[in-house]
């Protein structure tokens, strides 16, 4: 069920004239996230965008209960908040907003550790594929072939798919989510909010100065990820995987747009070959063959 | 305010002070094209876009930093963005 | 003083802390395994399990995490409980210094260790003393009693305080050893240590837009913060004394506060030292008095805040005598910290124990007469 916009809470959870950069597009999911559980979540965030965009105190600029937290701890910090909500009869959801890098590398141990306990935990990953508040560095989400500023001829390895690795933890929800669809960001938050024990949603957020691109084209650079089948949105719930709409038109490749669409609107990519370009279209279609047999594979029992 | 024992922040504009002197670039609404959709309000990711259904779009130049995702995604074009007087 | 219904019983230093723990009623544990912290957090899952102990214990991937959950608690309000040890402790190290900046009153118990390499599990102090100066109040235990004493004021200091504060114990001497004890009973802890106010340091509650951490404005701010720190660090010197009076007026035993005093009247020379030894030194002490040598000691039961006071009072002693089961470049940490007050000339460091290499009473008998008949060349001696 898409949620109508005029239906959606207008509460500023992010409050005017923050720290962030023009056109971030991790302010927009920041956004849907106070929209979809501001009254409910208790929020820990590492080091990251996340921590800078808040501004400088005594103001802040996002208008939610927040702990700064040490770049490894978010998902063991929110554990102990969840328990202590819970030991305490304190009605609420313990939120991890954390980047890529504070997911997938420094504090990927405490995520998988947060995953395997069931921990009540909603664990929101927004992707800008790359240490942005440090300055475009790599990090395991960074794409194979974009520039970093480590990276400088372009990555040489693939992105690391977090949310299939969570999935495989055998926790209760996994989304994919992009803030070109902000309904569909905001229905997995009330639904993952629902169950009890570790959800987590990888939200995919272009950040336009880590990749090259004019700030106005923020949501066109992730709807195009999504149309040309860069990143695929799916969700895993009650045992059952599958695509979401509009990912679940373009199972067949012909309806994807080309590749190039999706790269030519961000300098990151504007070294690619021809030939390399090509490859990464091949990898992208392997991407959802892998996923397709899982999504086959998970299906709930008759 | 509370008795905290640790510095503690609390929601206010301008956190990240007068955003708006960041603007190259000035959103200008033609409120005539505007269907009144919320598309803007809700991509902006400043919230410096008030909206309700019914009330046409209203910007707040102190803090808008003239992204300009609003006129990008607006369907009707009703936004356009215009350079800063002075630039 | 009233009586009181204690449950007189054996127990090891490390099932001590777990019984405290028990009696204090922390909200979350959280903990990862390491020797020989091992059976305080084996015991206290099983008092879980069996319902004896209404608590979430978690069980994390490593120390770094056992000391962030136990954080997260802390700072929703919970009463929060954590133990580790040596190598662990090391890895706990960012977040040890979070936790005491975000000023949240977690207790935790320090198995004192070494620290590799090589791989060994014995008894030394450069783990605990290693964290001196990132904010936790430490403290070390003597005894099995004390461990289980000690551990219950912690809470009640952590909560007043709102220091963390970590409760050392030597490893196998204290953790493994079993001693008699009493056990208070739950109702003098309960009239000791009420619930703990969920609203500060804040109050982080859902609904209640509030953020710590962020960047500040001005970085005065921040400054302000660390100067608060340390007065409240100050402050706590006089909170370890009231508190422990308090304790003792409730459960009969009260230790001295910052310090131990032992034989200090009438005393020339005095012995400083910490921990499980002490009882070692102790015993030195009084053989060394029935040969006619002025001796005294000053066991340190808080090393951070440091008993600058207390240790002052031993000025005008002729020799002071400082134990340090530590080692660093600079000599012992006890030793230059007592220093620090008393002057070098009057200190003689001796650096022994290390490794868990055994120090007995006759072999402090020995090191004290020496340094104070002047024999030994260097200011810090290696045994």
């Amino acid at each position: 069920m898409t949620v109508r916009i005029d239906l959606l809470p207008k509460t500023k959870y992010v409050v005017p004239g923050n720290s962030a950069c023009a056109g971030c597009g991790m302010m927009i999911g920041l956004k849907v996230l106070g929209m979809a559980l501001g009254e409910e979540a208790v929020l820990s965030i590492p080091a990251s965008c996340a921590s800078v965009v808040q501004g400088l105190g005594p103001k802040s600029g996002v208008a939610l209960p927040i702990l700064n937290v040490p770049f490894a701890s978010a998902a063991s910090v929110a554990t102990g908040m969840s328990e202590a909500f819970r030991q305490l009869g304190v009605k609420g959801q313990a939120v991890v907003w954390a980047g890529d890098g504070g997911t997938a590398d420094i504090g990927f141990a405490a995520v998988s550790a947060a995953a395997e306990r069931n921990s009540d935990v909603l664990y929101i990953m927004y992707d800008n594929e790359a240490y942005m508040n440090t300055g475009i560095q790599r990090s395991s989400e960074t794409p194979k072939g974009a520039w970093t500023t480590t990276t400088p001829t372009g990555k040489r390895e693939a992105k690391k798919d977090v949310a299939l690795i969570l999935l495989a933890h055998g926790v209760p929800y996994v989304a994919t989510a992009n803030i070109a669809y902000p309904q569909d960001f905001y229905r997995k938050i009330k639904r993952a909010s629902e169950i009890r024990g570790f959800k987590f949603i990888h939200l995919f957020a272009p950040c336009p100065p880590g990749w090259l691109f004019d700030p106005s084209l923020t949501v066109e650079v992730a709807r195009k990820a999504v149309e040309t089948g860069v990143f695929i949105l799916w969700e895993y719930d009650n045992g059952e995987l599958k695509l979401n709409p509009p990912s679940s038109a373009l199972v067949d490749k012909s309806r994807r747009k080309p590749l190039v669409e999706y790269l030519k609107l961000q300098g990151r990519y504007a070294h690619l070959s021809e030939d390399q370009i090509k490859q990464m279209e091949e990898e992208i279609d392997r991407k959802w063959q892998f996923l397709l047999r899982f999504a086959q594979a998970a299906r709930p029992r008759a | 305010m509370g008795l905290e024992l640790v510095p503690v922040s609390r929601p206010a504009p301008g956190s990240g002070g007068i955003t708006g002197t960041w603007r190259t670039l000035r959103p200008v609404v033609d409120l005539k094209k505007c269907i009144d959709c919320g598309i803007c309000w809700l991509y902006c990711p400043e919230s410096v876009i008030d909206w309700e259904k019914g009330q046409k779009i209203k910007i707040d130049y102190t803090y808008c930093k003239g992204c300009g995702i609003c006129a990008h995604e607006c369907p009707t074009k009703a936004i356009e963005m215009a350079p800063e007087a002075g630039l | 003083m009233r009586t009181l219904a204690v449950l007189k019983t054996a127990l090891t230093g490390n099932y001590a802390v777990a019984h405290a723990v028990r009696l204090a009623k922390p909200h979350v544990i959280a903990a990862y395994p390491i020797t020989p912290q091992t059976t305080i957090v084996e015991k206290l899952s099983e008092f879980v399990a069996k319902g004896e102990l209404k608590a979430s214990f978690v069980n994390v991937e490593s120390e770094f995490s056992a000391l962030a959950v136990v954080y997260g608690a802390a700072m929703a309000g919970a009463r929060a409980f954590t133990a580790t040890s040596s190598h662990g402790l090391f890895y706990m190290y960012e977040m040890l210094w979070w936790a005491a900046g975000s000023r949240a009153p977690i207790v935790m118990a320090v198995v004192t260790r070494t620290l590799g390499p090589p791989w060994n599990i014995h008894d030394e102090h450069n783990d605990i003393l290693a964290i001196r100066d990132s904010g936790w109040a430490v403290a070390m235990a003597s005894n099995v009693q004390e461990v289980l004493d000690l551990t219950i004021q912690a809470f009640k200091l952590a909560e007043s305080a709102y220091i963390p504060v970590a409760v050392g114990l030597d490893g196998f001497v204290l953790s493994h050893t079993v001693e008699s004890i009493e056990l208070p009973p739950q109702e003098a802890v309960d009239e000791f240590l009420p619930p703990r106010r969920p609203d500060l340091p804040l109050r982080l509650r859902p609904g209640e837009p509030i953020t710590m951490g962020n960047i500040p404005s001005d970085d005065r701010l921040h400054a302000e913060h660390l100067k608060n720190i340390y007065r409240a660090s100050q402050e706590a010197k006089k909170l370890v004394k009231s508190i422990d009076a308090e304790y003792g007026k409730l459960v009969g035993r009260e230790y001295g506060g910052m310090v131990e005093g032992f034989e200090l009247e009438g005393a020339r020379y005095a012995v400083v030292c910490m921990g499980a030894w002490c009882g070692d030194a102790k015993e030195a002490v009084r053989s060394l008095r029935r040969e006619g040598v002025p001796v005294g000691l000053m066991r340190i039961r808080f090393v951070r805040p440091f008993p600058d006071e207390e240790v002052a009072e031993l000025s005008g002693m002729d020799r002071v005598v400082v134990f340090d089961r530590d080692i660093t470049p600079a000599g012992g940490i006890l030793g230059r910290e007592v220093a620090s007050v008393l002057g070098r000339d009057k200190v003689v460091n001796v650096l022994a124990g290390l490794a868990g290499v055994d120090f007995k009473a006759d072999e402090f008998r020995k090191a004290v007469k020496h340094a104070v008949e002047g024999e030994y060349a260097d200011r810090v001696v290696l045994l």
